[in-house]
């Protein structure tokens, strides 16, 4: 009995490997007859055109920024750049031959599904790729950042990527370091406030919802504590929780963050953790600079409590707790930036934009939301797009009470990103 | 009983399970990929398109090929750190917590030692290395001698413990201040940099897997010492009556394997980082080790089963590169050909 099964079990195996090398033959038969190059397509001569045709977004692309503004933010940034343009060095700025494809390389931190960071960067490729249908887009997802995303994005040029969107805050490093020997890729960075020769940066000033969400929270609040959950005290999240506070307090004097980092981008289990810690605080409102956001969302939806959400419309996910949230709005800025490039007007520069030129959008209000703070809550986003609400005007203090933002002075969009302070009203430390 | 016997007769039928151990691996990874590929075919990729970028651009072009070699060097130093003390008997899973008390070790003397000349402190990064990765493996080695506990469990938990110990330090006093609140220490110095080979990320690191590979291969195979080693490791009783210091030998094979893998943290500060931070290593203790029970604890085998280890790593990338696969998927093909080399590997002792 056992000998029989033995034997067909041994007999099954044999035929597995006679199976497996006749496998084996035909991959090897297909490696050596190379990757099936695409038939040359029947295009008459000339049919490229030299100068690939601009996407222009509308106003709904924007979300309800203006296609003006748009043009005017990238306008700006060629005219203050330093750097030469693109077309004395970018392969991207080459005419493609005919059946080719452009390809573009993203890169994320975390995962393309995070509901978050991630995801809005990831929509935003995918936006590129509806626009310009030539463009292939090559994503890599759960790259940390270190010097593996050096690895990843040489491999990406290895094949055939051009242009290399690295979309996390701490892949500027590595990337910098090697941009140079790659001189005809355009490396564009997704929040460095530095350039170099082939590597440009773009941000949003998604402060500003930040701010309007915050005026949102500093409403529903009943114990006067909102929460704020954070990854690392980079700028940028020093900004967010600083206008969150300002908002809150416009509507509310007697309102306080908490702030608690947690040193890493996506770790549900410090996120719990963080909302626990903050509801046991008296904390009834959260929000966050985390990358996956979820966790946070549906804690919040089961606690009892609102949340007002980061990078991305969560409100399915919490459809009672949610309030508003800040939203990124990439599409158009990846597009804008990738027709630039090839047609060869790109310099290389740090370009920032708001409500006004689109990078930016509130994300839907909760149905918690009673009317009036609604209505409040857009007249706050209309004022912030024109320039009418000026959020970080001074005086505004730190939090040992001394004035860092003299009466009167309005900051550039690139003093606020170099901010390392925190605002009066919020607890917590950035060390 | 007629099963032994019956087993000969069907092995020798067989081609797998009497063939070499190389053609029984080499038939394992191709099971393994035509497993995985089948998987690509039912998620509507196509597996030969697949498999022909994944082969042009890790072993058929020479960045991919640097890539490979990158992978090679921590899961060669890890790999020998499981081999060595399995020369004696020893189970060490500890090359993860070893490689970062070494990269630790390394990072200390990188930062603070202010040598100027590389030619004295990449050396003396090396010996830190070494130490810190010899004395989180000592720790195991003496509460088994002490304590009488077992060494497998204790390197397992060490690994979690190192990772938090580099924690304290570069969230604590070794966090640079110009870093926006990221947990990295500051760049080192280009004294403490391992050079590139070439234009890529390949360094001279690679160095050190191989002539580590090459001392022990010696050692183990052509030494007195290696016969000891060799003997407690295969009977500890008769080791012991022919007058063998058994526990000098445990001792001393698991200190050079926690040393081994210490290098192996060495070089990624080094030649890949150039700072220590948290997640320095991807697990690489742990393939490591499985490169090691890969290889029969034959450091020239390791050579082998590293490269292949090394290879599929790179490949992960590439699988979501070009074929839009989740960045999970190389956890699939790593589980394939780990269970099918390992399955074919059985020499027929299965339990009927």
């Amino acid at each position: 009995m056992v000998n029989q099964v033995v034997r067909k079990s041994f007999a099954a195996l044999s035929g597995l490997g006679a199976l497996t090398t006749a496998a084996a033959l035909v991959i090897l038969a297909a490696i050596a007859c190379g990757p099936s190059a695409p038939a040359p397509t029947a295009t008459p001569a000339g049919a490229m055109p030299a100068k690939p045709v601009a996407v222009a977004p509308t106003s709904a692309d924007l979300g309800g920024g203006s296609p003006e503004a748009f043009a005017r933010v990238f306008a700006d940034a060629l005219a203050s750049s330093k750097s030469r343009p693109v077309s004395a060095f970018a392969d991207a700025a080459k005419p493609l031959a005919s059946g080719q494809k452009l390809k573009v390389g993203f890169i994320f931190v975390g995962s393309q599904a995070d509901l978050g960071y991630n995801q809005a960067a990831y929509e935003g490729s995918v936006w590129l790729e509806k626009h310009m249908p030539d463009v292939e887009v090559l994503r890599a997802e759960n790259v940390p950042e270190t010097a593996e995303v050096q690895r990843v994005a040489e491999q990406m040029i290895r094949q055939g990527a051009t242009i290399i969107f690295p979309t996390s805050f701490g892949y500027s490093g590595p990337i910098k370091q090697i941009a140079g020997r790659y001189p005809n890729v355009v490396f564009l960075h997704q929040g460095d406030l530095e350039t170099r020769e082939n590597y440009g940066a773009y941000f949003g000033n998604i402060w500003q919802l930040e701010y309007a969400a915050g005026q949102v929270a500093g409403k529903m609040t009943k114990t006067n504590k909102l929460g704020f959950i954070a990854a690392f005290p980079i700028p940028q999240t020093l900004l967010n929780v600083n206008a969150y506070q300002l908002g809150a307090k416009s509507v509310n004097p007697k309102v306080e963050t908490t702030f608690v980092l947690t040193s890493d981008w996506c770790d549900p289990a410090k996120q719990t953790t963080a909302v626990r810690t903050m509801i046991d605080s008296g904390v009834d409102v959260i929000t966050q600079h985390q990358d996956c956001t979820k966790t946070i969302v549906e804690a919040a939806e089961r606690s009892n409590i609102y949340v007002t959400g980061y990078h991305q419309d969560a409100s399915p996910a919490a459809p009672r707790a949610w309030l508003t949230g800040a939203a990124w709005n990439w599409g158009p800025v990846y597009t804008e930036l990738v027709s630039e490039i090839r047609n060869g007007t790109y310099k290389t520069s740090v370009i920032f934009a708001g409500l006004e030129a689109g990078f930016v959008k509130l994300s839907p209000l909760g149905k918690s939301v009673p009317a009036d703070a609604q209505q409040a809550a857009l007249a706050t986003v209309e004022g912030l797009r024109k320039g009418t609400i000026k959020p970080f005007t001074g005086p505004i203090k730190d939090q040992k009470g001394a004035v860092r933002i003299a009466a009167g002075v309005t900051p550039t969009d690139a003093e606020l990103q170099t901010i390392d302070w925190l605002v009066e009203g919020v607890t917590g430390n950035i060390k | 009983m007629q099963f032994p016997a019956a087993l000969r007769r069907a092995q020798s039928s067989a081609i797998n399970l009497t063939a070499p151990p190389i053609a029984r691996s080499v038939a394992g990874i191709a099971l393994a990929l035509v497993s995985f590929g089948a998987f690509l075919l039912v998620i509507g990729r196509n597996p030969l398109s697949a498999y022909a970028t994944l082969f042009t651009n890790t072993l058929a072009s020479p960045s991919g090929l640097s890539e490979v070699a990158v992978f090679m060097i921590p899961f060669v130093l890890t790999g020998l750190a499981a081999a060595v003390p399995a020369r004696v008997g020893l189970i060490n899973v500890g090359g993860e917590g070893q490689l970062y008390l070494g990269a630790w070790a390394a990072t200390g003397i990188a930062l603070f030692s202010g040598i100027g000349t590389p030619w004295l402190m990449l050396p003396l990064m090396v010996l830190a290395g070494f130490a810190g990765g010899a004395a989180w493996a000592g720790i195991a080695i003496l509460l088994r001698r002490w304590r009488n506990v077992n060494e497998v469990i204790c390197t397992l938990l060490l690994n979690f413990v190192a990772i938090l110990f580099v924690n304290i330090f570069v969230f604590g006093p070794w966090k640079n201040t110009g870093g926006y609140g990221y947990p990295y220490t500051a760049d080192f110095s280009p004294a403490a940099i391992l050079p590139a080979l070439g234009d890529f990320r390949l360094h001279w690191g690679l160095v050190l897997p191989l002539l580590g590979v090459v001392v022990c291969y010696v050692v183990i195979n052509h030494t007195r010492w290696g016969y000891n080693m060799r003997a407690v490791g295969g009977n500890v009783e008769a080791a012991r009556r022919r007058g063998i210091g058994v526990g000098k030998y445990l001792l001393l094979a698991m200190l050079a394997g926690g040393g081994l893998a210490g290098i192996a943290g060495m070089s990624e500060v080094a030649g890949i980082q150039h700072h220590l931070r948290p997640g320095i290593s991807s697990e690489f203790g742990y393939l490591g080790f499985l490169a090691s029970w890969l290889a029969g604890h034959n450091p020239l085998a390791l050579l082998g089963t590293a490269f292949l280890l090394a290879a599929i790593f790179v490949a992960g990338d590439l699988l979501q590169i070009s074929a839009g696969l989740p960045s999970a998927a190389i956890f699939i093909l790593i589980g394939l050909v780990l269970f099918m080399v390992l399955g074919l590997k059985s020499r027929g002792r299965a339990q009927p």
